[in-house]
């Protein structure tokens, strides 16, 4: 046991020792998540209110696609970008042909890292959020049709109705991505100061027998999850007197 | 099936022509014309499933028809067109209040409609006066009753000042007593605010409180339209008499009148009626069961102005609440009297048993039977 007790006392030494190299590292990992999180929302509630609000040909299905997306493997992901952007990828082909030059790298940099993010947590964002738009009343959008609202603000409405199921889905989409090694590791490259993240930090002390370092800063990540969950947790709560 | 239409007075604000709705191949709305006249409240009456909330739909553009036209002051118009639809405002059978509070429910058409905050908050203050809410601004709209809920959703319309006001079975989730203080309140406020509106529902008792004229629809088709006295008394058919408590109207002709009263041959009795139609005239005639009073067949009569009284056998006694339903007839002349649970027992009333039935001539509704399909 004692092998946990020294590192709590390790993360905390680490976090209050102002280690720049740790910092930089936590750092990344709040930014890359954080932009990923954020293109994923941009893409994932539209999308879940398209699909949740809508009654259409084929919704099952995508439903069913959107819900296997939820799962997807975050190695595989990882090795689908990778082989997307790597030099005998069909990207690299399309820009050579288009813009006439090599494409700059991407691969092994925060954009790549980006990229499998916003794949593994869009599915997530866009499947919980339908499933709470499609518990909203469609009538409730025909009362605010009625009341003049156009396409547009029904859909915020229905959002803003929806609002705890749609901070899940936020909730849902940060975890699956804060969370996540094995594609930012395979597209990423673990560089240290470049592209290394917590969650590849923790693999690379690990695989150096660095049991205490890495589970501090498990820990830390942990701890760091906790305290933006916990204020996801207070907005979703919010304004409970006018919950149903 | 002919229906005897019944157009606008004035010019009609919507009007529907050959209104299909198919849903599935399934026809639930197949209405050739309908108008919404100008400032009239004007009921659609009908039972579950008859088709009703979809054409109010239609009608107030909030639903496509499968083919048809609805033009708005004789402009066409689809649901596409935000103009029109602004000009309208609905409450639903479920209120359907939004998260928030009660005056931001209220104020949630406006904001769409750019007004400015300082006349926002005036404009909600005085539609919650309007509807009996006045001060519950701050209040949480989702921790209402029924009652006071269905109140905020009337607001958060009326302070829109729509031409147009959609009423889609307001009040049918609400206990009866809260109902029938709601429904006096609302035909209040409707004749009040001078506002036109399409109010549709399945009680025919808040259809009479509320409009002035009504259509009946049936399976999806409008079988009859008038002003309300005329469509609730004279029901041209029996499925119409049946859905709204009544016996079908009668076929008669007048063979005489004094001073406005004409003396009506129904089969082969007299039915005296205040009219202003000529001798010879083929009409239909429809007495509320209600306005027919009966004495036991021997009695004193007491002085009355009834100009009808006549000695009638009872046919059926039917059991209705807290009255009973006594059918009656007389040389062909069916009626019936709606009498009161002890009336019915003093008087001993049971088939066979006779009695006399007084009823007013003004309370003979009485219409020319010329384009009344020969049904009837």
């Amino acid at each position: 046991m004692e092998v946990f007790w020294y590192a709590l006392v390790d993360s905390v030494k680490l976090l209050f020792g102002g280690d720049a190299a740790l910092y930089e590292i936590i750092g990344l990992s709040l930014r890359v998540s954080g932009i990923s999180l954020f293109l994923a929302m941009c893409i994932g509630v539209p999308l879940g209110y398209l699909i949740g609000a809508h009654r259409f040909c084929g919704r099952g299905l995508i439903i069913a696609i959107v819900n296997t997306g939820m799962g997807l493997p975050p190695v595989v992901v990882g090795l689908t970008v990778y082989m997307l952007l790597s030099r005998s990828g069909p990207i690299w082909d399309l820009y050579l042909a288009w813009v006439g030059q090599d494409m700059p790298r991407v691969l092994y940099t925060v954009t790549a890292m980006i990229i499998a993010q916003v794949i593994i947590s869009t599915p997530l964002v866009t499947g919980v959020t339908l499933a709470a738009i499609a518990s909203v009343p469609t009538e409730l959008r025909l009362q605010a049709r009625s009341l003049g609202a156009s396409k547009l603000q029904e859909a915020v409405l229905t959002v803003k109705e929806a609002r705890r199921g749609v901070m899940a889905a936020v909730a849902a989409g940060f975890g699956g991505i804060i969370s996540e090694v094995g594609a930012v590791n395979m597209v990423g490259g673990n560089i240290a100061g470049k592209t290394r993240v917590m969650t590849t930090a923790i693999q690379l002390e690990t695989g150096q027998g660095n049991f205490g370092l890495a589970l501090a800063l498990g820990l830390i990540l942990i701890g760091i999850s906790f305290v933006i969950m916990n204020g996801f947790t207070r907005v979703q709560q919010s304004g409970g007197r006018y919950e149903r | 099936m002919s229906v005897r239409t019944h157009h606008c007075g004035g010019t009609p604000i919507i009007t529907g022509e050959d209104i299909t709705v198919r849903y599935h191949r399934r026809t639930v709305v197949e209405v050739a014309r309908f108008d919404l006249c100008d400032g009239e409240t004007h009921a659609i009456l009908g039972p579950s499933g008859s088709g009703k909330s979809t054409l109010l739909r239609v009608l107030g553009l909030l639903e496509k028809p499968t083919h048809g036209r609805v033009t708005l002051d004789g402009r066409p118009v689809t649901a596409g067109d935000k103009d029109a639809r602004m000009m309208m405002a609905a409450v639903f059978q479920n209120p359907y209040l939004f998260k928030g509070t009660v005056a931001e429910n209220v104020a949630y058409g406006l904001r769409l409609r750019g007004v400015p905050r300082s006349e926002r908050d005036d404009r909600v203050a005085a539609a919650l006066e309007r509807v009996g809410l006045g001060g519950t601004q701050k209040s949480s709209a989702l921790r209402l009753s029924g009652g006071e809920a269905q109140r905020v959703a009337l607001a958060r319309a009326l302070v829109l000042e729509p031409r147009i006001l959609l009423l889609d079975e307001p009040l049918s989730y609400l206990d009866p007593l809260i109902k029938r203080r709601l429904v006096t309140d609302f035909s209040e406020i409707l004749s009040a605010e001078g506002v036109t509106a399409l109010y549709v529902t399945h009680d025919q008792d808040e259809a009479m409180v509320v409009a002035d004229r009504v259509s009946i629809i049936r399976e999806g088709r409008v079988v009859r339209t008038g002003e309300v006295d005329e469509v609730m008394t004279l029901p041209t058919d029996e499925w119409i008499a049946d859905f709204i408590g009544m016996d079908t109207a009668l076929r008669g002709g007048i063979v005489a009148t004094e001073e406005g009263i004409a003396d009506i041959m129904v089969a082969s009795e007299h039915v005296h009626a205040r009219t202003d139609l000529p001798v010879g005239v083929d009409v239909l005639i429809g007495i509320r069961p209600e306005d027919v009073t009966l004495f036991s067949g021997d009695a004193e009569l007491p002085p009355s102005s009834a100009r009808n009284r006549l000695r009638m056998r009872v046919e059926a006694v039917e059991r209705m609440g807290s009255t009973d339903r006594v059918s009656l007839s007389s040389n062909g002349l069916r009626i019936a009297a709606s009498v009161s649970r002890a009336a019915s027992r003093e008087l001993g009333l049971e088939p066979g048993s006779e009695v006399l039935a007084l009823f007013k001539a003004t309370s003979v509704r009485v219409q020319s039977a010329v384009g009344v399909p020969t049904g009837v």
